[in-house]
């Protein structure tokens, strides 16, 4: 399997004391490119992840009005499903290789994202030089991205992530989980059956207790994310099941890991982003307006158990904030939107506090459950994830950044009211997470 | 509830090994005195290679809990729902485990309460898991 070298660790912001961010207002999102959605593969190669990556990368490129020969750099999240997935050796469906060039990884394009596989099947991309992968998430994707432009490594850039979702449930009964033995590192926690939400909700419970809120509390949120989901014509629900939800449905939703219900759960489809990302300087002769990136950070795993901790939780999406404000050179009160990552719903909060979004000088923790029973739209005056994330659109890890992308440039389909000058985004959990800052100006 | 069987590694054996002997060990670094389970090559907190395994007390609180009723695990879904709670040691909180909470029915987990540890037969194999009961 041909491989692409990995994020250099010397390119990670994960700790304080780093100053203002040497790419700062350097490097800019131009061209935005969305695949068609669909709940799972129907095995036909037309409609494959592969397929819509690279749908999504034509579309970004048209987006951005520059021409294939001008891409000299392309950073992918090869992975592409937190769930189940074909063996890497399993062979493509039939009829694949007729309308597909093949390289020497069978699951090139069907459960895995892969340049080579790209290259081969975009020929009009005649001047990749750079390539890397952004392991994990496409936050990973979009802050290597981001170092890769501001170092000079490369000068327009396609950022890329697909995801798969393959007949059957994400889950349950599948691999591992179907055995009456279990090995490798799953076996830990796995013996115990707790489905994926159950970390996030147990540590949800742990701070329901600890500031006096409830699992009710989340209901507006949970709406409101709907809502601004439906508003995105390129979403899973706009375009399959365009009805609204309301606190009733939510309240009533059935329990998958309690406190954790069907709601608190982003559902799994097939999907694909592309970015196009570049300098400053060639930003300007790009057709949309730049979306300027102010800084960028990552949190780690420092969990000393099998699941992390309510205070480690805290800790680290406290280091985020400050790590953010640090590196772009403003507070709190400079962010006119967040789009921080909500799936599962129930960590959401953590990430918000550790920014202090919505604080209105409010200095410590607890506060985000009372935020959201106020005005948290579009048209109030804290837009809380005002791209509906993936509970408003489905399960990619990507909707955030996509719309921090286009609020900026002042053309999201939810766009806030105010304007939005500066907004955050950033994938996945609290302990475990890439964000980056976005400005509609370089300064 | 009968559990998936643990297949022990080259890496874990000591754990489990010890499990069969119904002694709770974790990993613990000497030069920063940091305690680690899962188990891994090296001490997560100053790399050091010397990582030592260690018996602790097999006693703990009960940190949070959920209530499954929907696990992937195919063995489990007959006694859905079920407790999963986690088990902070009282050596070191941040090192978490996870139980069922044996005796325990669900919605009446007692958030704090302490624990102690027992072991659990695997029925696949017969290796034996750490379980936590409440100590009245």
């Amino acid at each position: 399997m041909a491989s692409h070298p990995m994020t250099p660790n010397s390119w990670h912001r994960n700790r304080e004391g780093l100053g203002i961010w040497h790419g700062r207002g350097k490097v800019a999102a131009t061209g935005v490119g969305t695949s068609p959605t669909a709940r799972r593969w129907d095995e036909k190669p037309e409609t494959s992840m592969g397929a819509l990556t690279l749908i999504a990368i034509r579309k970004a490129i048209e987006d951005a009005g520059i021409s294939p020969s001008e891409i000299d750099g392309i950073v992918i999240t090869p992975e592409s499903t937190t769930g189940v997935s074909n063996d890497p050796n399993t062979p493509p469906p039939e009829g694949w290789d007729q309308v597909f060039k093949m390289v020497d990884y069978p699951q090139a394009g069907i459960t895995r994202g892969d340049i080579d596989w790209i290259l081969v099947n975009m020929p009009e991309l005649t001047n990749v030089q750079f390539k890397m992968e952004g392991r994990g998430c496409m936050s990973v994707s979009f802050t290597t991205a981001a170092e890769a432009v501001a170092r000079g490594l490369t000068h327009t850039c396609l950022v890329i992530r697909g995801w798969h979702n393959l007949a059957g449930r994400y889950y349950v009964g599948q691999g591992a989980a179907a055995g009456d033995t279990l090995a490798g590192p799953q076996k830990y926690a796995g013996l115990w059956g707790a489905p994926a939400c159950a970390g996030t909700a147990m540590i949800f419970e742990e701070y329901c207790n600890k500031y006096g809120k409830n699992h009710d509390m989340m209901a507006p949120f949970i709406v409101e994310q709907r809502k601004n989901g439906l508003m995105n014509p390129d979403g899973f629900y706009s375009q399959h099941r365009p009805e609204m939800i309301t606190v009733e449905d939510y309240l009533s939703g059935r329990w998958i890991a309690k406190p954790a219900n069907i709601y608190d759960n982003d559902l799994p489809i097939q999907a694909a982003l592309a970015v196009i990302m570049t300098t400053a300087e060639r930003a300007k002769n790009h057709r949309p307006k730049p979306a300027y990136v102010l800084t960028h950070a990552q949190t780690r795993p420092e969990s000393q158990g099998v699941t992390p901790t309510l205070e480690s939780w805290e800790r680290l999406s406290d280091k985020m904030g400050r790590m953010l404000f640090e590196g772009a050179g403003i507070g709190p009160d400079d962010l006119d939107f967040e789009n921080m990552y909500d799936g599962f719903t129930l960590f959401h909060q953590f990430h918000l506090e550790g920014l202090r979004f919505g604080a209105n000088g409010e200095k410590g923790r607890g506060y985000a459950l009372d935020l959201y029973q106020e005005d948290i739209s579009i048209t109030g005056p804290n837009p809380v994830s005002p791209s509906g994330g993936n509970n408003g659109n489905g399960r990619t890890r990507f909707w955030n950044h996509r719309d921090s992308i286009l609020q900026v440039q002042g053309r999201s389909p939810s766009q806030i009211s105010k304007p939005a000058n500066i907004g955050v985004s950033g994938s996945h959990m609290p302990h475990m997470c890439d964000s980056l800052i976005w400005s509609s100006s370089p300064d | 509830m009968p559990k998936q069987s643990p297949i022990p590694d080259e890496l874990d054996k000591p754990f489990y090994d010890a499990c069969n002997e119904e002694r709770l060990v974790v990993q613990y670094c000497p030069a920063c005195s940091r305690y680690q389970f899962p188990p891994r090559n090296a001490c997560g907190g100053c790399l050091n290679p010397g990582i030592q395994w260690k018996q602790v007390s097999g006693r703990g609180r009960i940190q949070s809990r959920v209530v499954v009723y929907d696990t992937p695990v195919s063995v489990l879904i007959p006694d859905q729902p079920f407790n999963v709670a986690t088990i902070a040691l009282e050596e070191e909180p941040e090192i978490i485990m996870l139980s069922h909470l044996p005796g325990t029915p669900v919605e009446q987990v007692p958030i704090g309460a302490q624990v102690e540890v027992i072991f659990e037969t695997t029925p696949a194999t017969g290796q034996k898991i750490p379980e936590w009961r409440v100590v009245s």
